[in-house]
């Protein structure tokens, strides 16, 4: 029940005395000391941003004259500050119902709301962290920080120091003039962390960002994903087909199924925060995977027995 | 030629690469730190190239002087010597440089209203279906036609001889940029173009972050082939008209039948263009800078 409490200034300040055990303590400093323009910042109090609600939608492709269903009828409400997973096998719609609520895909079906608001394009209140390369190639990592800020009409100086700010966040203040064609995986994905970041979205869209990444990097970056959100406050979807990674990370779980595309289940995580690694192999991790585990297979199954059905 | 180079580098090696004035210079000088015997790649490369047009000259050379005639007939070549002294006679007088100066003119004029029109044309193609269905017609019927085709009807269309030669020359240049452009633009990715609207980018500003610098390296390439185009373009150009230009040279040259002069002309012409692509390289260079490391990921 984190997000009804964020807003209060005492749990604030408690989660900011906690984090700053954590190694990333320099970065919450410098989190401390962001500019945050009230209309944009997340943590605004009186006026919570990051409120998605799907209602109903479905997104079918055209497909050699044939119609196609990739999400059916998905209805879910997010509420703002939550951070939400989103997983399911390969090609079950994830990335679908993702693109949709960004605004690169129109749903076929149904109505999607960010704050009240109907989805109709992609906008800079809702920051996107993709899974193949995205950075600009032709920009230096601090130029490709700086962007978004640039974009909103931010002065060039104003801009800059955003992205400075930003890349101390995830760490990679020293190749703030690389080229990102120099960084490995995991940095170019933190910078794109921190250009999604700095337009202080209230809703953080992310597509398997650590889906390329070695084990160890990518259990590092999900321990830093979770300092920043916890500092930032706003509402993450998250895309995944990693169960581990899913109850890791989220507040609650959506369990997608392909044939056609559909949320099955809505299981709700209630493990302490903040959350280290240790928690990998405690039982109520244990118990909450295994039944992440036996939904999917019995739905796999199901979907199996209903292709069976059809065929003979 | 191997054993030649190798001895270059082992007593040599360090003092040629200290004067080394490329961009290069300073991996240059680190590898010539680690490794003392080896000349670095690049230098070594530049030193076979060399090597290899003194050995034409030395092959040209041995076949005018014996007057090789075997199925090729260098009877009646004159060699590299006659044409060298040719050569310094022409460098001595005004003319020749009059020459060279009215065709640079020219490239330059043609040159410049081709990159402006090609890569706007490219643009304008890349982004608009309708406007690459309307233009595409007209760039395929058009491209094959050989610069020298057009001098009647250049000579028909434009106020004057000197207009008329300048528009070939462009021509020429054209279509290597616009369809280099055409393919850069198109090629955008589209995960950036995604990746800068969620960043709240307008059309424009996705044009000039994203599609303008993506299409670059593919604009470059053209503009390059475009340069050599334009100095082939010219000298069909210069054959109408004219009482100056380096491909008029050539051409009265020939009907004088002044041979060394015939040869002056084309080395000058294959020179020139290869300087003048060079020079479209290096100044579109700092450009690309970004593409250090991107193809060996
Ligand atoms: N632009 C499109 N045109 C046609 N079909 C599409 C398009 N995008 C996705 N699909 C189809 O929709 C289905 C869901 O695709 P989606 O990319 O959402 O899956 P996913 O769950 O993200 O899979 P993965 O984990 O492999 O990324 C797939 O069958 C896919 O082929
Ligand atoms: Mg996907």
């Amino acid at each position: 029940m984190r997000p009804a409490t964020k807003s209060t200034p005492e749990s604030a300040l408690q989660e900011q005395t906690r984090s700053q055990e954590n190694t990333m303590t320099s970065a919450i400093d410098m989190i401390q000391r962001l500019p945050q323009p009230p209309e944009r910042s997340a943590k605004t109090p009186g006026g919570e941003r990051g409120h998605i609600e799907i209602r109903d939608v479905s997104v079918e492709f055209e497909r050699s004259g044939d119609w196609a269903t990739a999400v059916h009828r998905a209805q879910v409400d997010i509420r703002p500050g939550e951070f939400v997973c989103l997983l399911g096998p390969s090609g079950c719609g994830k990335s679908t119902l993702l693109n949709a609520v960004a605004g690169f895909v129109t749903p076929t079906r149904g109505e999607l709301l960010v704050d009240g608001a109907p989805v109709t394009a992609p906008g800079p209140d809702r920051g996107m962290v993709f899974q193949q390369h995205s950075l600009f190639p032709w920009k230096t990592v601090r130029d490709n920080v700086a962007f978004g800020p640039l974009m909103s009409g931010l002065g060039r100086n104003e801009a800059m120091s955003l992205a400075r700010t930003f890349l101390g966040l995830v760490g990679l203040s020293a190749h703030a003039n690389a080229f990102p064609a120099t960084l490995s995986g995991g940095m170019q994905q933190r910078v794109g962390i921190a250009r999604a970041l700095a337009n202080y979205p209230s809703v953080l869209l992310m597509d398997e960002p650590f889906g390329a990444l070695d084990a160890q990097t990518r259990t590092m970056m999900q321990e830093s994903l979770l300092d920043i959100w916890s500092e930032f406050g706003n509402t993450v979807l998250f895309v995944t087909h990693d169960i581990d990674e899913a109850v890791f990370l989220s507040d609650r779980i959506l369990i997608m199924s392909a044939s056609p595309g559909r949320i099955i289940a809505d299981i709700s995580v209630d493990l302490p925060r903040p959350r280290i690694q240790d928690l990998l192999t405690r039982p109520e991790f244990m118990a909450l995977k295994r039944e992440c585990l036996d939904l999917i297979r019995r739905e796999t199954l199901r979907a199996f027995e209903q292709q069976n059905g059809q065929a003979g | 030629m191997s054993l030649n180079n190798s001895d270059i580098g082992g007593e040599a090696g360090s003092p040629v690469i200290d004067q080394v004035d490329t961009p290069a210079a300073d991996t240059v000088a680190t590898m010539a730190r680690q490794a003392p015997v080896r000349l670095p790649e690049t230098v070594r490369r530049y030193l076979v190239r060399v090597l290899a047009l003194l050995a034409a000259l030395l092959v040209w050379h041995w076949a005018s002087s014996r007057g090789f005639n075997l199925f090729i007939n260098f009877e009646n070549v004159p060699g590299p010597l006659v044409v060298g002294q040719a050569l310094i006679e022409a460098l001595s007088s005004a003319d020749f440089y009059l020459h060279i100066l009215h065709s640079l003119r020219r490239i330059a004029v043609a040159y410049v209203v081709a990159v402006v029109l090609g890569v706007g044309l490219g643009i304008l193609m890349g982004r608009s279906r309708l406007a690459e269905d309307i233009i595409t017609p007209y760039i395929e019927l058009l491209r094959p036609i050989p610069a020298v085709a057009w001098i009647p009807l250049a000579i028909l269309m434009m106020p004057s001889e000197e207009s008329s030669i300048i528009f070939i020359t462009f021509l020429g240049a054209l279509f290597p940029i616009v369809i280099n452009t055409v393919h850069g633009v198109e090629q955008t990715p589209k995960v950036l173009v995604r990746a800068a609207r969620s960043l709240g980018a307008s059309n424009a500003a996705i044009l000039r972050h994203v599609v303008l610098p993506g299409a670059l390296p593919s604009i470059v390439a053209g503009l390059a082939i475009g340069m050599g185009v334009a100095w082939f373009s010219l000298l069909a150009g210069e054959i109408i008209s004219g009482q100056y230009g380096i491909g008029y040279f050539t051409w009265s040259a020939y009907t004088l039948i002044q041979y060394p002069q015939i040869i002056i002309g084309m080395l000058m012409i294959g020179g020139l263009g290869t300087l003048c692509t060079l020079l479209i390289k290096l100044l579109c260079r700092p450009l690309l800078r970004w593409q250090v490391g991107e193809n060996d990921r």
